[in-house]
């Protein structure tokens, strides 16, 4: 099987080798928004104007990661190194194509020698930036859909999961949860039906990790959720995609098109008896239904929210089957570990994180893009080499990480090593991989108020908890925000925060006051600056009360049920 | 080797009372054939569970995480506690919650003294709300001939839209909208007197803990609930099965 995609590989070489130039120009999303289209179809023209169809080929291609700069444009002559453009519009073009056998032109020019390329390790976006995500060919010739047959053809389901257990993967999608162990369940649980589920649910302000894989590399999920499907028994997988990706559903389309095309999915794939048929499910815009039972229930047909686990989906997932969920980055990684052993992966990142994790970085930071590098990397070398420190010149006050689930780190912690569990000690979660940077002049009372906000919205109503308590906790950060709160606002604060996490239904509630205690951690004093100095010395009603409180809990029930 | 049981039993303690179970019987069901009390609203035998109110959580031992005891099957050597200072505390913080988030004024409410959320307030000695109360400006729908829905007193608890679903059949309830903004709505949120689903059986009127449902031509205490209905109907499905 493997001559098939050997022929398309080929197939591609000679069609690369026929151009002496190829112009890449970013279609992903960020790039996309500033006019990358146009600028495709204007050096499509220009290319056309000159009479150069023949030796120049201009393609689109995924995102290549520095979104800060761009649209960005990549050019490649046939040397190593290739030229990249930043801030390219549509009247560049000329430029462009005219400097294609020259010099570059120096005033596009976007350094390639610096620390945010060259520090990076990247593994799920190997292809990011350098392939047509529309195009399987390309992908193939990139080394894909070997993986898939080399599983199914050379390797028993109980010998797949054992690479992944011996590559020390991990969950991205925030949780940390092995993910050998997970498909280790589900290939145990009993269940004549099993189910592969992507999550591709992105919802964290600030993360757009997911997104850019979906839209530059759509294969590699596809892949993936095929060797999990042959690994658990499963035949049948869904994308559950939220709906404000269009340009990654369209992708995605396109990609499972292409591969039912090839036979690297459907009946009888690569000659064997391994079925795997893939459909997508649209969110329909709530955040709690990337929580895996809410997101079931979506697919389903039922409303978003979620149920108590266990039992876990593992046992009881999609239609009450055995169901394995897997966030978009962990499905991406699936092929590179397979194609390459467990051992190879597991030889990079720190003790009990191994690989590498995509960070999407946004905030004052001069390099807003993605990155990916592996785990244990310094959060100052994040911060600074890769991103190229604090914008406008400011210093660096806290980082956000985990999105609403997760919490500030103060700069004092700059040289932490990034893994799952150093994050936690901090106070904060590695989450699927959202790096906000804060610079001096932002308020963590504001922050903690955005997130809180964020999961007010965003609580889907089923438990009192996280409904009614995330108002509340909102309503206090609000006080403290606009400097009008009392000493016991900050009691209350405190208890509200123990009890919506220790109570809540779900992840969304029981993680939802995290922005709050981890600023107050660490950023205590802002909160008590907020507290104004007339009610500092008001009389505060709560301790005064707590006597005929605790007399009141030991009267005997006078009432009885109606029934 | 497949295992020669169908259905295996398990002793476990709750509260340091030993007790035998079925594996597949709930904390809940276990403590209420013992004797021990735990608090439930949500819960309502013989529709499914769904674990919203929280406050049924319990401690079993070996495990940081609460666990809904409606919800938590036994298991063996299990070691639950139901009444530990902390589970009371936060039992209370919910009920705070509840009051504070919708107008439940009990002196003018059809319900006062037959109200399951008024009941379990003063069994478990609340003497006042220690959130601030949140003031909705909430509408009541007296659309219906029989009935009347009054969301001011409404817990969410969806009792009625798993009994309207799940017993009756109809399913004319459901819950729209997200956090604090969930409403229960008939049919397509509409007046409830329109909905075409509704089988004016009122056996979400019966089942609802407070006031928010009730019958019309009820004045301040005078709604009580009739509940017999729902264990015999069980009882003669499952007879039928």
């Amino acid at each position: 099987m493997y001559e098939r995609l050997e022929e398309i590989t080929l197939a591609e070489q000679e069609v690369a080798e026929r151009y002496d130039h190829t112009v890449n120009v970013c279609m992903a999303a960020g790039c996309m928004s500033s006019q990358s289209g146009a600028i495709k179809e204007a050096i499509d023209k220009e290319v056309e104007a000159n009479g150069l169809e023949r030796w120049c080929r201009v393609r689109g291609v995924g995102c290549m990661g520095l979104c800060a700069h761009g649209p960005l444009v990549a050019v490649d002559n046939g040397k190593p190194a290739e030229t990249m453009y930043q801030y390219v519009t549509p009247e560049d073009a000329p430029a462009i194509v005219g400097s294609l056998d020259t010099a570059p032109v120096e005033r596009l020019r976007c350094p390639t020698d610096v620390p945010f390329f060259q520090r990076q390790h990247k593994i799920v976006l190997e292809n990011s930036g350098l392939i047509d995500p529309e195009r399987i060919e390309e992908y193939i010739a990139a080394d894909g859909y070997t993986a898939l047959i080399k599983a199914i053809t050379e390797m028993s389901p109980a010998e797949v999961i054992d690479e992944i257990i011996t590559s020390g993967l991990r969950g991205r999608g925030g949780g940390g949860y092995p993910t050998g162990l997970k498909w280790t369940t589900v290939a145990k649980s009993d269940g004549e039906t099993k189910y592969v589920i992507c999550n591709a649910d992105e919802g964290d302000p600030g993360a757009f990790m997911d997104r850019s894989v979906l839209e530059s590399d759509p294969h590699r999920i596809l892949e993936g959720m095929a060797i999990a499907g042959y690994a658990i028994g499963a035949s049948q997988g869904y994308i559950y995609v939220r709906g404000e990706y269009p340009l990654a559903v369209a992708r995605l389309k396109t990609a499972i098109r292409q591969a039912r095309r090839v036979n690297m999915l459907g009946s009888g794939i690569a000659g064997t008896p391994f079925a795997f048929h893939i459909d997508i499910r649209l969110g329909a815009g709530a955040f709690v239904c990337g929580e895996e039972t809410a997101l079931i229930a979506s697919i389903e047909g039922r409303r978003g929210q979620p149920r108590p686990r266990p039992p876990y989906p593992a046992e009881y997932g999609l239609w009450g089957q055995p169901t394995l969920i897997n966030n978009v980055e962990t499905l991406a990684s699936v092929a590179p570990i397979i194609r390459n052993g467990g051992a190879w992966y597991a030889g990079m990142g720190t003790a009990k994180s191994k690989g590498t994790k995509v960070f999407a970085l946004a905030g004052s930071i001069n390099n807003t893009g993605l990155i990916e590098v592996p785990m244990g990397t310094s959060l100052r070398e994040i911060i600074y080499e890769i991103g190229g420190g604090v914008s406008g010149g400011g210093k660096c006050k806290a980082i956000q990480t985990g999105g609403p689930s997760g919490g500030c780190i103060p700069a004092d912690f700059l040289d932490t090593p990034v893994d799952y569990e150093s994050l936690s000690a901090l106070g904060s979660i590695m989450g699927s991989g959202g790096m906000i940077v804060m610079d001096e002049t932002a308020s963590m009372v504001d922050v903690a108020r955005f997130f809180m906000e964020f999961c007010m919205t965003e609580s889907c109503g089923r438990c009192v908890p996280c409904r009614v308590g995330t108002v509340h906790m909102h309503n206090l950060l609000d006080k403290f925000s606009r400097k009008e709160a009392t000493p016991h606002d900050l009691v209350l604060l405190e208890k509200l925060c123990d009890m919506v996490r220790n109570t809540s239904l779900c992840g969304l509630g029981q993680t939802a006051p995290n922005p709050v205690m981890s600023t107050l951690r660490y950023f205590r004093h802002e909160y008590m600056a907020a507290i104004t100095e007339e009610a500092a010395d008001l009389f505060v009603l709560d301790p005064a009360l707590s006597v005929s409180r605790n007399g009141a809990t030991q009267r005997a029930p006078k009432l009885e049920v109606a029934s | 080797m497949k295992r020669p049981f169908k259905t295996r039993v398990k002793t476990l303690t709750i509260d340091g009372m030993a007790v035998g179970a079925r594996e597949d019987e709930t904390i809940l069901e276990l403590a209420q054939a013992n004797g021990i009390f735990i608090p439930t609203l949500c819960h309502l035998e013989g529709v499914h569970d769904i674990g919203a109110c929280r406050l049924c959580l319990v401690e079993i031992k070996g495990t940081s995480k609460l666990l809904p005891a409606c919800m938590t099957y036994a298991e063996e050597g299990m070691e639950v506690i139901t009444d530990s200072e902390r589970l009371l505390t936060y039992r209370r913080q919910v009920l705070d919650l509840l009051f504070s988030e919708r107008n439940h004024v009990c002196a003018v409410c059809v319900s006062n003294g037959h109200c399951e959320l008024q009941w379990l307030a003063e069994k478990l000695g609340i003497s006042h709300v220690g959130v601030p109360y949140l003031y909705p400006q909430l509408a009541v729908d007296a659309s219906h001939s029989f009935y009347v829905l009054d969301h001011n007193r409404c817990i969410l608890c969806t009792r009625c839209v798993r009994v309207c679903d799940e017993i009756e059949g109809a399913h004319t309830w459901d819950v729209m909208g997200r956090g604090v903004e969930c409403r229960v709505i008939s049919d397509l949120n509409q007046p409830w007197g329109t909905a075409d689903s509704c089988t004016r059986c009122g056996k979400c009127v019966q089942v609802c803990p407070t006031g928010a449902l009730f019958s019309k031509g009820k004045a301040v205490a005078e709604m009580t609930k009739k509940r017999e209905f729902l264990p015999y109907l069980q009882l003669m499905r499952e007879g039928r099965k």
